[in-house]
């Protein structure tokens, strides 16, 4: 969906400008990429525990990628209008402290607004600080490109690294609990409690599930994408 | 056979072959075809072996036939909880029929949808069909609960081959057992349908019957870790009288399948026999310490004897059906052992420790699965050191 909708903006303003145009191939690429080519999760590898521990729900699921992608994209811009002026040899504790900032601040966010699911989440809002995409994006990316660019790679990392996250939580939480948003999507009459046919995969509800979906994610996307495929 | 044989070959074959009408259909031909007959393999002129007739499908059939004592009795001993249950005194016939109305769906669902993958597979990747699933196929439905609905046998084939073998590259590539990977897979999934004291013995009731007062559906193993006794006797256990999964409860006729799988040099004894020692090791070192047990019901459990614990549930079915698998297991001889007596070790340790788990062998073995290249993996570098030292003195010596 995302990929479309920035096609249509991209047709709506061509800025015939002598400079880089703000949607210019080059930076939609930043933005597409982690989509496929270079998913965080699904062809780099990274983020995989977050991954494997909040996407029971689709909700958790949700609002922790939201919280991703804002921290991402806020901390890329940050670091990399910052880069400088930071010397490289405390690089590491400004990024750190950058980024710890965005997540108190994400952290309360969440718990004046939306309290049941930031208990859901607890701890994992607090860990995106240590989420490996966000520090590997900062040092590889924001401390050596302008903040444009910084912007849509953040914003492009952290929605590739959330729509996996997605796409697993609603497997999970379809399989399992039967049901999508905390609302019930298999009918209560097929359960075979009630006298139907139907169970909930309890499996699903178990991390090693949400392993293996995102190894079938995996596997579909090397199928569909054939340069992915290491020798 | 030798007007079937020339008939295909004249009639049959040519449609399947390269160029021909259903060529993509090949694998599926040769599947079927090497069913019947040997295929024609012949050792290339540079090689250095001898091709034997007993290729992997043959092979296979082998265990099949060991296992179809358990198959037949299992389907038996179904009916005959059955009208236990009800208290009803069904005769031989009427027991047999109600279990194989029960139990034959069970294989077809199994195989139906196991083989449908692999064929599928196959096609798609272009490749021979592989014999691998004829006999997970079998020991499915033999280590699931009679109750258990079958589209959840469905399902648990499905993941098994899928993501057990094909996604390791098919047969003689996966790391763990297919059939156990299956129960696995049920046992976590749907686990009230996979567990408890309520899927061993079917009890569906017509009208006019009743499951009579004080009936109890739970097995041996339930029992014991729920109570530390059980209502049935060791000698009910080892003929196979007892609730449990249609296959796995008669020791009697178990030994009678390994013994035709160590006759034929299918199925290792190295393994068999070193998973017994380590079961009976573990049951011992219990029987020591059940005094420090941390509940009287596991101070029971712990004080069963140790050859009890070998006849109970499906300990034996697991080491001689399912340990032995020749992909999964060790490769190396010495590593046979030390797999094998871990096995054994493991599986009785988890279903006296930890309750929730009754049945520990289908844990152990697929532990064990994992642990095996990496038993193999020293077993070969001491066998190199050992040959490298030899080596050194030999040398040093001359």
């Amino acid at each position: 969906m995302a990929e479309v909708l920035e096609k249509e903006v991209v047709e709506k303003k061509p800025v015939a400008k002598p400079k880089e145009p703000l949607f210019s191939k080059k930076n939609k690429k930043l933005l597409t990429d982690p989509f496929d080519d270079n998913n965080p999760i699904t062809v780099q590898v990274l983020g995989i525990c977050s991954a494997l521990a909040i996407t029971v729900k689709l909700q958790p699921a949700i609002v922790l990628a939201l919280s991703v992608v804002f921290v991402m994209a806020a901390g890329n811009v940050i670091v990399s209008l910052m880069r400088n002026l930071v010397p490289n040899r405390i690089r590491i504790i400004v990024q750190l402290v950058v980024v710890a900032s965005l997540v108190v601040l994400v952290d309360q966010v969440l718990k004046a607004f939306v309290y049941d699911v930031s208990k859901e989440l607890a701890v994992f809002v607090g860990l995106i600080i240590t989420n490996c995409i966000i520090m590997g994006r900062l040092e590889a990316f924001a401390l050596g490109n302008k903040p444009w660019k910084s912007l849509l790679d953040g914003i492009g990392n952290a929605a590739g690294y959330g729509i996996i996250l997605i796409i697993v939580a609603f497997f999970r939480e379809l399989l399992g609990s039967g049901q999508l948003m905390g609302a019930q999507i298999i009918p209560e009459s097929w359960y075979l409690a009630n006298g139907g046919f139907y169970s909930n995969n309890g499996f699903m509800l178990l991390p090693p599930m949400a392993l293996i979906t995102v190894g079938i994610l995996i596997w579909v996307q090397r199928a569909r994408n054939t340069k992915l495929i290491e020798d | 056979m030798k007007a079937i044989h020339d008939f295909l070959e004249a009639n049959i074959k040519p449609n399947f072959e390269k160029g021909a009408k259903y060529e993509k259909l090949w694998p599926v031909f040769d599947g079927f075809y090497t069913f019947l007959f040997v295929p024609g393999h012949t050792t290339p002129a540079k090689g250095a072996h001898i091709r034997d007739g007993i290729d992997l499908k043959r092979t296979m059939n082998t265990v099949i036939m060991a296992l179809v004592p358990c198959l037949l009795f299992g389907m038996w001993n179904v009916g005959y909880h059955h009208y236990n249950a009800l208290g009803i005194d069904a005769s031989f016939v009427d027991q047999f029929i109600f279990g194989a109305i029960k139990v034959i769906p069970m294989v077809i669902v199994s195989y139906g949808v196991g083989l449908g993958l692999e064929f599928l597979f196959c096609v798609i990747k272009g490749h021979q069909i592989e014999e691998g699933y004829l006999v997970s196929g079998m020991l499915i439905p033999l280590i699931m609960p009679v109750d258990i609905p079958l589209w959840m046998v469905a399902i648990s084939v499905a993941f098994a081959v899928v993501i057990g073998k094909e996604v390791f590259g098919g047969t003689g590539m996966n790391i763990f057992n297919p059939a156990l990977l299956a129960r696995a897979f049920a046992f976590f999934a749907y686990p009230t349908y996979m567990s408890g004291d309520k899927v061993w013995i079917n009890t569906s009731v017509q009208e006019g019957q009743a499951v009579v007062d004080g009936w109890s559906g739970a097995t041996v193993l339930g029992e014991l870790a729920t109570t530390g006794t059980t209502q049935y006797s060791a000698f009910d256990a080892f003929l196979g009288l007892i609730p449990g999964s249609i296959g796995e409860t008669s020791t009697l006729l178990i030994l009678l399948g390994a013994g035709l799988l160590i006759f034929t040099g299918i199925g290792s004894w190295r393994i068999m026999l070193s998973a017994v020692i380590g079961g009976a090791v573990m049951g011992l070192i219990f029987n020591a310490f059940a005094g420090y047990a941390i509940s009287p019901e596991q101070q029971a459990f712990m004080a069963v004897p140790f050859w009890q614990q070998l006849i109970f549930g499906g300990f034996a079915f697991g080491v001689v059906f399912m340990a032995t698998d020749p992909v999964s297991g060790s490769q190396t001889e010495m590593g046979k052992y030390y797999y094998g007596f871990f096995i054994g070790f493991f599986a009785i340790m988890i279903r006296v420790f930890n309750p929730a788990y009754p049945e520990g062998i289908m844990l152990a073995i697929l532990f064990m699965n994992t642990m095996a290249p990496l038993i193999d993996h020293y077993v070969i570098q001491a066998n190199i050191k050992k040959r490298q030292k030899r080596l050194a003195l030999k040398t040093a010596g001359a």
